[in-house]
């Protein structure tokens, strides 16, 4: 599903933001990028929606090779993500319920489909009673709520998210985690890049730990360890 | 379609007051270039009213039969350059003068014998109306053996040439400079509502939306503003012309053409505008 091979990502100024990175996420997995700030796990995740191409090695994602995707391609491997990140990314000026629709608007989803699938998904995650709120009415949880029913309204393959729980109280936090496993329950692959020791020990899941670039553990390499991942 | 329709609606009304700045800044700069356009299209209309006044005279030989006049006209009128060919007899050139030069009045009546030659007054085509077609013109006529002398006025129309060469080189680079700062202002007014916005074009790309897509409503709503900010020039220079013509001269204002040309130029301004804008902005994000 993903699979990063010998990855190095190196900008002119900071230089390398990831050193000879490998890993393997599988379908349907759930998985973990872990280290601290700045060890490369944003990087890791630009990479993969294709924010950015790396400077050397190979990332592919769902079939599609990152190096050789063309541009007007791009889109087309988005509308097969669900991307989350740490600070919603709303648009403030639409209602919960416009937000999500947003994202099959842009992708020319047709007109008669669009209200069932969105309020699917805003029940999916809790919300059919709020859909007509703006983000602004709405709690840290709820917001992220909204984000991650927009991320999966296209159905994706793979839910990347980038600290989705990073401006989150614990109950918050909790609520998204139980969210994303559940989502992950029905098939998902989910990407989960975050530093909360806490929720990584809270379950048996894939483990990449990054630091400085360099990953220096890998739960899926490491035959010695805990239980395979599930 | 409605979908972008909708979303250009939506910017227009979630931002009123930019894009109530945006059409007024658009507009004015219009307006200073619809201006200057006024003024060229005024000094066009002076210009060729002096212009219509270079006529090429030739003074015919006394005696000279009529019937070889008439098939000589005929036959000046078919040049290329030439409007008309009028003949003034010798008698009619003397009631001429005697209305036009009233102060030698007491001189006409006194003659007994009419010193004024007959003539062919011949007027150009408005765009043969220079020193070079006069004198091209003149040369031919010369040709003729009944016609004793040609004369167009060569100086002023050698002036008048040389004042149209001026205010055409004028017109160009002033006009230039006008249409550049009024793309420029344009373009960064168009800028600051792309970037206004630029949250929504990176999440937009994040679920999946082609930059076709994003484009397209910055494009209606450039156009728009354009066309707005054209019609709001338009009104202005039509305010300003309306006092100049009542207060202060009488002048030309565009036709309906030419103003439609205008309002137009406003929508592709726009549309350009925000074209680089956008495309700008796409790039570097």
């Amino acid at each position: 599903m993903i699979k990063f091979t010998n990855v190095t990502k190196s900008y002119p100024k900071t230089g390398a933001a990831l050193k000879d990175v490998s890993f393997h996420v599988a379908k349907g997995e759930f998985a973990f990028l872990t280290g601290h700030s700045g060890a490369g796990k944003s990087t890791a995740m630009r990479l993969i929606y294709l924010a950015e191409r790396p400077t050397t090695g190979e990332v592919r994602v769902s079939g599609f090779s990152a190096t050789r995707v063309a541009p007007r391609d791009v889109p087309r491997l988005r509308r097969r993500l669900g991307i989350v990140f740490q600070d919603f990314r709303l648009l403030e000026d639409r209602t919960a319920e416009e937000n999500v629709a947003f994202a099959l608007e842009v992708t020319r989803a047709r007109r008669s489909t669009i209200q069932p699938r969105v309020m699917r998904v805003l029940t999916q995650v809790g919300l059919a009673s709020k859909a007509h709120q703006y983000p602004r009415e709405l709690s840290g949880g709820e917001q992220q709520r909204v984000a991650i029913a927009r991320a999966l309204v296209n159905d994706p393959v793979i839910l990347l998210a980038d600290e989705p729980t990073g401006n989150l109280d614990e109950r918050a936090t909790r609520g998204i985690f139980q969210l994303l496993r559940d989502i992950n329950a029905t098939g998902t692959a989910v990407l989960m890049a975050t530093h909360d020791l806490d929720l990584v020990r809270s379950i048996d899941a894939h483990l990449v730990e990054l630091q400085a670039g360099e990953v220096v553990y890998d739960s899926a390499e490491d035959q010695t360890g805990t239980e395979p991942a599930a | 379609m409605s979908l972008i329709l909708r979303e250009t609606l939506l910017a227009f009304r979630r931002a009123p007051l930019l894009s109530a700045l945006s059409i007024t800044t658009i507009a004015f700069s219009l307006f200073v270039f619809g201006l200057f356009g006024l003024v060229t299209v005024n000094i066009q209309e002076a210009m060729s009213q002096v212009a219509e006044r270079v006529e090429v005279v030739a003074y015919l030989k006394r005696g000279t039969p009529l019937t070889t006049i008439t098939v000589a006209q005929e036959d000046i009128e078919a040049f290329p350059e030439v409007q008309s060919a009028k003949y003034v007899s010798e008698a009619q050139a003397l009631e001429r003068a005697r209305a036009d030069l009233k102060e030698f009045h007491d001189i006409f009546q006194d003659l007994e014998t009419n010193p004024l030659p007959a003539s062919l007054e011949i007027r150009l085509k408005p765009e043969f109306r220079d020193a070079e077609h006069a004198a091209t013109v003149s040369d031919r006529l010369k040709a003729y053996t009944f016609i004793d002398d040609v004369r167009y006025g060569r100086d002023w129309v050698e002036k008048l040439d040389r004042l149209r060469a001026i205010a055409g080189a004028v017109g160009v680079v002033v006009g230039s400079a006008f249409a550049l700062v009024a793309v420029i202002i344009i373009g960064t007014t168009i800028r600051m509502a792309v970037l206004q916005r630029s949250n929504e074009i990176a999440i937009m790309r994040l679920v999946g939306a082609t930059d076709a897509f994003i484009r397209r409503p910055f494009l209606l709503e450039g156009l728009i503003k354009g066309l707005l900010g054209g019609a709001l020039a338009l009104g202005l220079s039509y305010g300003a012309w309306l006092a100049i013509d009542t207060y202060l001269m009488r002048a030309a204002f565009f036709t309906t053409p030419e103003a439609l040309i205008g309002i137009a130029a406003g929508g592709i301004i726009g549309l350009l505008g925000s074209t680089a804008s956008v495309s700008r902005h796409l790039r570097t994000v």
